[in-house]
């Protein structure tokens, strides 16, 4: 596999001796055109990958706040095939922050795996994460999208034991994405000792850059995170800052403000 | 296709029933699971435990259950000669309890200290807390608001056995949202948390192994009308929600293909409306609460909400396996309405003395399609999988009676 975008940036970052800032914004999200200002606003805001939620009925893994933001999305309309279009619309004046699309398999097996590699790839999706496909079914898409040329992102959680772990890396590239808890999104923070510890286990297998998530909501959090990982990833905080804007300019300008304040944090910790 | 061996022998080792099944789920379960499966494998190998299940099967739940001739339906539909096979007779009235009693083994065998599952009619709920408490574990129930609203005495059971009743309150709140957040829980709680599903749904193993505690119905049913007829029955029929009721009755008769294998979806309003859980005849094959099953989506592959008088059948997807069968044709898949359903629990009442669940109701409600026509030696079987008691308010409502 030729390098990605994701593969580019971790390079660059590197060599910038920092950590990554990975944001997590639900496509749709309050509605179509104010999802893309926050999209299109993230990399001015320091987002150094954006994650873009892809709206699925039944989110199996999801705490109430992305939940509701699928929801949201899909009371006004969204589908993939606008998650796509919204992409490809940022992708007109951004051709190097990565995108990765996080969701569910269903909506993608529904719309055929071959289409949907095809259109991702055109529309400038650099990485996948889906959350039901364990590497177990390897079969079904990260082995495809892996010959499209894309990453397949897997997690990583607690669960994961040594035993386990080249199993999950197996076909995984761009990151690995270690949940740092047991639990849904939006559950509480991590002991950053804790994820040190498994940070340590986990290099042992992978020299893949990883990124620490779940629970992460403040600049102070994501610093601690920062220091460890090679990325820490903001979701919850974001997308609870879309449902209290009190309308869609102030949803963007949160989720804005916000992002800078945990950016300001991760670049606060030069590594060498 | 080429004709199999067997029907029989399903899943492979991947978990798959052909394209349908596997293991669809978050990376924190993945380990569960699998620990589950070696446990399940383990167990079908230890003979003790085959005893101590069919001790309980036999003391606590009261098998086996009677296979009973229902004179009286079969006079009124002048036709096939009609048993019921009395999974209504178990303590806690239904056939869930037999696939719980399994499952609170298992979970006992892995030092699992918690219990959680997720329920509809809250049958399954009720059978879950009854092992629980007499096993002594803690346990919670996911119930959606809507379902605790229609089985309101369900849900006061479960609660007198100790249970804690959790309420669903995303989407429509019924049977898959409280299996949505069941599995919420599990990926929070993975330590000592073991998670009873109800039907034959989930990832592998679980369609599996809640067929093999289920199938003590069809085994029971072979041997009873071997001696009460001499021969295996023409036709078999059971309703499907998940599909584990039907299938504990389908599957020990799968190879013999002269038996007639009948499954009633329920259709709801009626299933060219927009109201029903016909999942086969109304939905198309995806992947949904960690198996690839036939589901009832839109265009975008986002799951819609089903429909049914009962709540045992609100459901948008089915078992795995049961896609499976339904795709090579071994069993027929056909589907009853609410109002259906509503007039055969009624006649059930009324000619049998016997009040069934409005999920069996809905097995039942076939018979007039059925029964008729078939000439007086061909023998039906139903499965009437649980009594109807908790559903008297939910019947009296669409009655227009008040109580
Ligand atoms: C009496 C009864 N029958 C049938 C069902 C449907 O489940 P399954 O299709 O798994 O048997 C239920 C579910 O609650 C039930 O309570």
């Amino acid at each position: 596999m030729s390098d990605t975008r994701i593969d580019r940036r971790f390079k660059a970052l590197k060599a910038e001796g920092r950590a990554a800032f990975v944001t997590y914004v639900m496509a749709g999200d309050p509605n179509y055109d104010a999802a893309l200002e926050i999209v299109k606003g993230l990399p001015g805001a320091g987002a150094d990958i954006i994650e873009v939620g892809l709206p699925f009925t039944d989110p199996m893994a999801d705490g109430p706040a992305i939940q509701q933001a699928g929801l949201r999305a899909l009371a006004g309309g969204m589908t993939l095939k606008k998650t796509l279009k919204l992409i490809s619309e940022f992708r007109q004046d951004d051709n190097d922050t990565p995108i990765v699309l996080m969701g569910y398999y269903n909506p993608i097996y529904s719309y055929g795996v071959d289409q949907f590699l095809t259109d991702a790839t055109s529309a400038g999706v650099d990485g996948l994460i889906v959350v039901d496909l364990p590497s177990e079914e390897d079969k079904e898409l990260c082995l495809p999208a892996r010959e499209a040329g894309l990453n397949f992102i897997r997690l990583a959680t607690p669960t994961t034991d040594d035993k386990r772990l080249p199993k999950v890396l197996a076909n995984s590239s761009g990151f690995l994405y270690y949940v740092s808890i047991a639990g849904t999104t939006g559950a509480a923070a991590p002991k950053a000792s804790d994820v040190a510890t498994a940070l340590t286990r986990i290099r042992k297998t992978t020299d893949l850059p990883i990124a620490v998530g779940f629970g992460l909501r403040t600049g102070a959090q994501a610093a601690e995170i920062a220091k460890i990982a090679d990325g820490a990833v903001v979701g919850t905080a974001l997308v609870e800052q879309v449902a209290l804007g009190s309308n869609d300019k102030d949803s963007v300008n949160r989720v804005l403000e916000l992002a800078r304040e945990i950016s300001a944090g991760i670049r606060s910790v030069k590594k060498t | 296709m080429a004709k199999l061996n067997s029907y029989r022998t399903g899943p492979d080792e991947t978990g798959h029933f052909g394209i349908f099944g596997g293991q669809f789920v978050a990376e924190t379960l993945m380990p569960l699971i699998l620990e589950l499966d070696a446990a399940y494998e383990a167990s079908k190998k230890d003979p003790e435990f085959a005893k101590e299940l069919s001790g309980l099967l036999k003391n606590f739940v009261g098998r086996e259950s009677p296979l009973y001739f229902a004179e009286r339906l079969t006079e009124h539909y002048g036709g096939a000669k009609i048993y019921l096979k009395r999974e209504d007779l178990n303590h806690t009235g239904a056939h869930k309890i037999n696939n719980c009693m399994g499952q609170i083994l298992l979970a006992r065998r892995m030092g699992k200290k918690r219990i959680i599952a997720e329920t509809g009619a809250g049958q399954h709920g009720v059978a879950t807390a009854t092992v629980a408490a007499r096993f002594g574990l803690e346990c919670a129930i996911y119930m959606g608001e809507t379902d605790i609203e229609r089985q309101k005495p369900n849900v006061f059971r479960m609660k007198l056995l100790g249970a804690d009743v959790i309420p669903v309150k995303s989407g429509a709140r019924t049977l898959k949202d409280a299996m949505n957040e069941a599995l919420r829980d599990w990926v929070t709680n993975v330590d000592d948390t073991f998670y009873i599903i109800g039907t034959v749904a989930g990832p592998h193993p679980y369609p599996e192994l809640v067929r093999d505690f289920q199938c003590v119905i069809g085994e029971e049913t072979r041997r009873q009308i071997m001696e009460a007829e001499g021969r295996l029955p023409d036709t078999l029929l059971a309703c499907i929600g998940g599909g584990s009721n039907a299938m504990g009755l389908f599957h020990p008769f799968l190879d013999d293909e002269k038996v007639e294998i009948i499954g009633v979806e329920a259709a709801g309003h009626g299933i060219d409306t927009d109201k029903h859980a016909a999942s086969l005849k109304g939905g198309r094959p995806g992947v949904l609460h960690g198996n690839r099953t036939y589901l009832l989506q839109d265009d975008d592959g986002q799951i819609l909400e089903a429909h049914s008088i009962s709540a045992g059948l609100d459901y948008p997807g089915i078992g795995p396996e049961h896609s499976w069968l339904n795709d090579i044709g071994r069993v027929k898949y056909v589907n009853a309405t609410d109002a259906e359903a509503l007039d055969a629990f009624q006649l059930c009442c009324k000619l049998e003395g016997i009040i069934p669940a409005l999920e069996s109701a809905h097995a039942l409600a076939y018979l007039e399609k059925l029964a008729p026509d078939l000439p007086k030696d061909h023998i039906i079987v139903i499965n009437l999988s649980g009594r109807g008691d908790k559903d008297i308010f939910t019947v009296a409502d669409a009655l227009g009676v008040e109580l």
